[in-house]
This record gives structure tokens, sequence and C-alpha cells, in this order.
């Protein structure tokens, strides 16, 4: 018997169509799609973007090698060949990648939404091209051409990457702390109305004061500027997460509890089973917002005290007058601030599959 | 488990089902220093494995009489004892289902249904009853879905599947339909009759619904305004299963409408 005969005769008032989504397993992507297409304007789907796209990346390929660049300083740009050949090459993928998609349907639907934004991105890096590295039209020092990043890349990654795994150690124990004590506070004072009343005053005396105020103050008391950036970045998180752990607990429905009571569950249980998951959608957006407040806060310990990481990158490289150094080790900062948001969601989004309507980063 | 697929014949005498006893019952709401009465002067005998409906006003108490009974609050005045014991604190032996359906949307359903039985670490030698009480609420095959999948008839026999699996001896149903559309209430309230009878619990329930009052219970009893008091009460021996459009039940009706004080509408 298939699971649809025995709903049939079992469940008169059931749903079926819902149901598909169930059987079939991931029902948090599927309905992502059903919800995404409706709203989706047409004309963004059209395959003229597809043609448009790969015109224009084979512009910028022959601009980038057919002109010849203008001279600045003492002489021509060092990665500047390949930077050309680098989007000649990245050009040819595309033009690949929308031959396939004609004869791979597959291919097709899972592109279709990449190539209005492949041109706009394709018209943007024309006009950064022609702007700087061809004729000059930008002030020199403070915008460099495409092929300066290329350097930065392949030349300094050593100094980038170490600041980038300091950047992350240091964010990974602060936020970590911060997020661990912010989420115990928020808990015990959502359910203890005692700890509350000693807890609550002082959550609203220092809690609103940015981290970054007490710089000064913790590079002064901590014996090194680590413990003290792990301080302020745990500060910074745990405001937040406290906050909304506390709202999501003592916002629980009454009659959750009433519930488990009479289903002969102690305080723990009420407490591990019924409260937390109850107050888990706030608890992630108190972390939402602790992980903005740490990258602040990270970025500008860096700056101050800290003597590595990305913060600290960007205040040597002004300090060189070495803007695209500035500009690369910018880029790495959103990618990988962007990526841990990602996957704070992509977490949040396998622990509360159950609700609906979460809103997609 | 045995007791789930037992049939107890009705009227018989019953063996899970408690015996309530309700003496002087008054209770009180506390509203900003206030004393809000809502039940007064409540004297109540129920037998083990009765089926007692109460019917009143809306806001006359009786969910709070219920909740009493559930051990929830404690009363100000007067006692409650089942089985002889007095009530003092919620236990799994009454259970409760309240009209919303509060299932934990974070849980499937087969996790909201074992709840009682994780809750007293119960749950690994008593699997297989969870699994019983889907099936016998008609849910099979839902045990993986969320609630917010469910239809509010779905969500209902999966509360009342979550208190079954309890085996309680009281079950207290209050106004657990009362937010169905009228066809799955009419197919949920034969199902409560059925469950009762293989079961054998003593059951209270709450109701708006005269109709309803009368085609599940054995007696029924009405309720005057806040502060609650006990009208009178009307007796239903009626066999199982009963007919809907049995003139005995129709000239019962009529009795509860004059009882209820609108007569007048008949």
């Amino acid at each position: 018997m298939s699971s649809s005969d025995i709903l049939a005769r079992n469940v008169p008032d059931h749903k079926v169509s819902l149901f598909a989504k169930v059987s079939s397993g991931k029902p948090s992507i599927r309905s992502r799609e059903v919800l995404a297409k409706p709203g989706e304007a047409s004309w963004l789907r059209h395959p003229v973007w597809v043609a448009a796209a790969v015109l224009v990346w084979i512009a910028l390929a022959v601009i980038s090698l057919g002109v010849p660049d203008q001279p600045v300083g003492f002489g021509d740009a060092i990665y500047g060949r390949q930077t050309s050949i680098g989007f000649a090459v990245w050009a040819l993928a595309l033009a690949l990648l929308a031959v396939a998609s004609v004869f791979s349907s597959a291919l097709r639907t899972r592109s279709l939404g990449w190539w209005p934004w492949l041109t706009v991105l394709g018209i943007f890096f024309i006009s950064w091209e022609l702007s700087t590295a061809k004729f000059v039209l930008l002030p020199v020092p403070f915008f460099a051409p495409p092929s300066a990043l290329v350097e930065v890349y392949a030349d300094d990654w050593p100094r980038l990457g170490d600041s980038l795994v300091n950047s992350l150690r240091l964010l990974a124990f602060g936020f970590g702390f911060g997020a661990a004590w912010g989420f115990v506070t928020g808990v015990s004072i959502g359910w203890s109305r005692s700890l509350g009343y000693w807890v609550h005053p002082i959550l609203r005396f220092l809690g609103p004061i940015p981290s970054t105020a007490l710089l000064p103050m913790a590079f002064f008391f901590f014996p090194t500027s680590f413990s003290a950036a792990v301080f302020l970045i745990a500060l910074a998180t745990w405001f937040p997460v406290t906050v909304l752990t506390w709202s999501g607990v003592a916002g629980v429905d009454k009659a959750y509890y009433d519930v488990a009571r009479t289903l002969g569950a102690d305080e723990r249980f009420l407490i591990f089973k019924v409260a937390i998951p109850a107050a888990l959608p706030h608890v992630f957006v108190g972390l939402f917002m602790g992980l903005g407040a740490s990258f602040s806060v990270l970025v500008a310990a860096e700056m101050m005290g800290v003597k590595s990481g990305l913060g600290w990158y960007l205040q040597w490289a002004q300090g060189w007058a070495a803007y695209s150094n500035m500009y690369g080790a910018l880029i790495v900062m959103a990618i990988i601030f962007s990526g841990l948001i990602t996957l704070l969601f992509a977490v949040r989004d396998r622990l509360l599959a159950w609700q609906k309507g979460v809103v997609k980063w | 488990m045995v007791a789930l697929h037992q049939r107890v014949p009705a009227g018989a005498v019953k063996g899970p089902g408690a015996r309530i006893q309700i003496n002087e019952l008054s209770h009180a709401f506390d509203l900003d220093g206030q004393a809000l009465p809502v039940l007064t002067g409540i004297d109540l005998d129920i037998k083990p494995g009765e089926f007692v409906a109460f019917l009143g006003p809306s806001g006359c108490g009786k969910s709070t009489l219920l909740r009493l009974v559930a051990g929830l609050e404690l009363p100000l005045e007067g006692r409650i004892l089942v089985d002889g014991e007095p009530v003092e604190r919620p236990d799994p032996s009454r259970i409760v289902v309240f009209q919303d359906p509060t299932l934990y949307p974070w849980r499937t359903v087969w996790k909201n249904v074992s709840l009682g039985l994780e809750a007293r670490g119960l749950l690994k030698e008593r699997r297989s009853t969870v699994d019983d009480a889907i099936r016998l609420v008609g849910l099979e095959g839902f045990g993986n879905a969320y609630p917010r999948q469910l239809s509010g008839g779905m969500a209902q026999r999966a509360a009342l599947a979550r208190a079954l699996v309890n085996d309680p001896s009281i079950l207290i149903l209050d106004e657990p339909l009362g937010k169905l559309d009228s066809l799955t209430r009419i197919s949920m309230q034969t199902e409560i009759v059925d469950l009762w009878e293989k079961r054998g619990f003593t059951t209270l329930l709450v109701t708006h619904d005269i109709e309803e009052a009368l085609f599940l219970a054995q007696r029924i009893i009405i309720l005057s305004d806040r502060p609650a008091g006990i009208i009178t009460e009307i007796i239903n021996d009626r066999p199982y299963p009963r007919r809907r459009g049995d003139p005995y039940l129709a000239e019962l009706r009529h009795q509860a409408f004059e009882k209820l004080g609108m007569d007048a509408t008949w």
C-alpha cells in the first residue's frame, strides 16, 4: 500500500499537496524554490542576458589585450599581461558555459540567474580597466588598475594569509566566548526572576556601551593585546545574544509549559526541551547581530593595538600608501565575513528546519 | 502494549478510569490585587470511567475547573480527590487536551507524541506505544511531519495521541474540537467515543456545543455564569454508538436549552 493510500483512508481532512514535500526529503530547499519563482521578474531570466554577458567579457579581454597601458611612474604594471590573459580565459570559460547550457537543461536552469549579474560585472571591469590602466582618468595612487590587485594577491599573499588566520583566530575566541556566555546569561535571566534581578541592571548599564569605546581601557588592563581584543569582541557579542535569548525564553507560550508539566516533565526538561528550543529562533537573531558587532570590534581592535590581522593589514597598507593592498584586504574581508554569516544562516536553517518562511541570506 | 487494543464494553466497570471527588470547591483569580471569584461551591462525584461534559456560558470558569483537576493550579478552598488522593500537582495520569493542539513546532509528530514518555525517561522501553498511539488516531505515515504541515484536525489528533501514549486514567478535554470545521468535528466526536470505549479512562469534556455534549457524555453538568456553580445535571443513559437523529437526544437537548435559560430560541 502506498503512503498516499494510507492518508486517504485514515485522514479525511488532510492536505496531500503539502505532504508531497515532506516525503521527498528536503522541505526547506524545495519551498525556497517554489517561493522564489513567482516573484522573480521574467525579464531577468531572458536568454538575451547570456549573449550580453559573454559579449561584454569578450570585449573586456579584447580591450585589455589590445589597448596598450598608459605608462604611469617608473614602468609597466608587473602583472598587466597575466591579468589580461586571466580576463581572456574567464571570457572563454563563460562562452563555453553558455554553449554547454544550450545542450544541458540542468545547467541552463542553474545558471539562468547568473547572467544579468555577470553582464553588469563585466561592464564594471571594462570601466575600471579603461579609467585606470588604459587612460588613467582617476587619481593615480588611490585608484589602482585590476592588475595591481592581482599583484597584491600574487606577491603579498603570505602576509595577507597570515593576517587572515590571526583575524579568524581572534574572532573565533571572542565570538565563541561571547556567544556561549550570552546564551547562558540569556537563558538564566529568562528563566529565573531572582537571577534577572541581579543581572538586568548590569545588562542595561554596560550593554549599550560600544565595545570600541572600551578599547583604550582594555589594552591597559589586560596582559596582552590579544586577550584584550578577545574580551572586547566577546563583550560585543554577549550583549545582543543575551538580550535576544532572554526575550526568547521569556516569550515562550505558557501553554507549552502546561503541556509538558501535565506530561510529567521536571524543571530540567522544561528548560532544555521546551524553553531553549522555543527560544532558538530569537537566539539566532542575537547571534547574527553579535556576529556583525564582533566584526567591527575585531577590525577596530586590530587597527588600534593588536599587531596582526586584517585590520592591522589595512592600517599598515595605508601607512605605506599601498592602496591596492588595502583594496585587496577589503575584498578578502568582504568574502570571509560574508562567508561566516552564510555559515551561521546555514546552521540556523539546519536547526530550525521546522520553521517556515525564514529569511534567506 | 495490550491496553491499547483491549476493548472494554461501555457501561461496564472499567479498569483504568479513576474516580474524581470534588468537595466544596471554590476558586478565585487574583486580578491586580482584587479577588475575582470564578468557581463557587462545586460538589461532584465522578465514577471511574464515566464520561462527563460541562456546559456553561463562555468565560464562566469551566476551563479553570479542568485546570484544577489537572493540578495545573491549586484551589483556594475545597479539595479534589482522585482515587482518594488529593490533587497537588500535574501528573501524567491526568492529561489535558487543550483547544489549541499546542504541539511543539520544533518537533515532528512522532517526537511530540513521545513527549510524555521522554519526560519520564520511559521512551526506550516503550517506543512501540508511540507508534500504536499514532496509528490509533489515524496519523500513520505522518510521524516525520512537522506540526505546521498538519491541518487543524490532524494536529488535534496528534495532541490526542500525545495524551493517550501515557495511558491516562483521566482524560481532560478542554474544548478540543472548538476550532475545527464542523465535518472534522463530527468525525472526531465519533473517534473520541471509540477511544474512550477502548481505553476506559474517565473523561471530562468542556464544550460550548450542546449537541456535542449529548452525543458524547453520560452526564452533562450545567454551570451558571461566573462565579460558576452547578445549576443542574442531565443524565444521558443512551447506549453507544449513539445516533445524532435520535429523538431522545433531541428531547434532552430541549431540556438543556431550558436549563441554560435559552428556551425562547427553541
